[in-house]
């Protein structure tokens, strides 16, 4: 059985970076997959990396991770263009959302800037 | 007085050091797109001799691997840097991956235990980059977590980037798939294994380090 848990911005805004990872972290290692509302700094992603290598051992084989950003998303025009900054100062980074599994559970994360396939593992039983 | 002195003295001493300074030049990206293979051929081409050992198997460079002063020259223009090869990132290394390849229990589990290793020094040292080129395999698709978060961190440091998509002697690549997922970089469709297009990358080096 898949568990995926929500984890909304405001749970992780007043968190500091090692926080914020330990938390997400721990809840991957209880072979939870999170849909994170907003994403990560790019500084932490790197940091979730390193921690997730320190983590990897015989069970825990580290984690899938994917950001659906519609900043990525092409701006057509100057008013989108306009919208996307104004979003931006408003939102900051509760935009789009983060998912992250564990490795063992979460095969491949496939995306490109408006679509995730999350494909799983096979059974081993 | 004495703090316009040392002032000065730091100045100098700032000034002397960021003279004898060399660019360092990283080789990044995720597991088996070619880095070594590249650090490789720009070895071979400018001095004669290789960097490391390449192989099918992912997580062959599980160190850092540093070529001081290699000189690359080009148009009438000389470039001297420090090579930085570094372990591909990867968020996940499962041993018994290893296993499949060939290896023994013993051995996939140290390979495993060097390549998490070697992931936390790659990205250690992107504080240290004068200038990055990330390789990425133009077989594979290249619109991943790790590549964007690799991409993102180098920007957000103000660290030049060259996108390398490696590969393109084989069927399967697609350049301007890479292209597209980085409109905002210039991107190089290179074959390190045979050379092709290897002069245009030279010309590329010259145009990030500037």
């Amino acid at each position: 059985m898949l568990t995926i848990q929500f984890v909304p911005y405001t749970e992780i805004q007043g968190l500091n970076s090692v926080k914020r990872i330990n938390k997400l972290l721990k809840i991957v290692k209880e072979e939870k997959i999170i849909l994170l509302e907003g994403r990560l700094k790019s500084h932490e992603e790197a940091e979730l990396i390193s921690r997730t290598m320190e983590e990897i051992d015989n069970k825990f084989k580290g984690i899938e991770i994917s950001v659906v950003n519609p900043e990525n998303s092409e701006t057509k025009d100057v008013l989108q263009a306009i919208r996307q900054i104004f979003l931006n100062l408003v939102l900051g980074s509760r935009q789009g959302f983060t998912i992250i599994g564990p490795a063992s559970i979460v095969k491949e994360i496939k995306q490109d800037p408006g679509r995730i396939q999350l494909l799983t593992q096979e059974s081993k039983r | 007085m004495t703090g316009l002195f040392q002032r000065f003295i730091n100045k100098f001493f700032k000034n002397f050091f960021k003279r004898k300074k060399q660019v360092k030049l990283g080789l990044y990206g995720p597991p088996n797109g070619g880095k070594t293979t590249l650090a490789n051929k720009i070895c071979l081409d400018w001095l004669g001799e290789e960097m490391g050992t390449v192989s099918n198997i992912p997580h062959e460079t599980r160190e850092i691997q540093i070529k001081e002063e290699v000189t690359i020259k080009s148009g009438g223009k000389k470039l001297t840097f420090n090579l930085v090869d570094t372990p591909g990132i990867a968020t996940k290394i499962d041993y018994e991956d290893f296993l499949k390849e060939g290896l023994k229990e013993k051995e996939a589990k140290i390979r495993a235990k060097e390549a998490t290793k070697g992931v936390i020094d790659a990205i250690k040292w992107l504080d240290d980059m004068d200038a990055v080129i990330v390789v990425l395999d133009s077989t594979k698709d290249p619109y991943t977590q790790v590549n964007i978060t690799i991409i993102g961190n180098l920007e957000a440091r103000n660290i030049p980037v060259l996108l390398v998509g490696n590969k393109v002697d084989l069927k399967k690549s697609d350049i301007k798939k890479v292209q597209s997922a980085f409109p905002q970089y210039e991107v190089i469709g290179i074959s390190a294994k045979n050379g092709t297009n290897i002069e245009a990358f030279y010309e590329l080096l010259f145009k990030i380090t500037g």
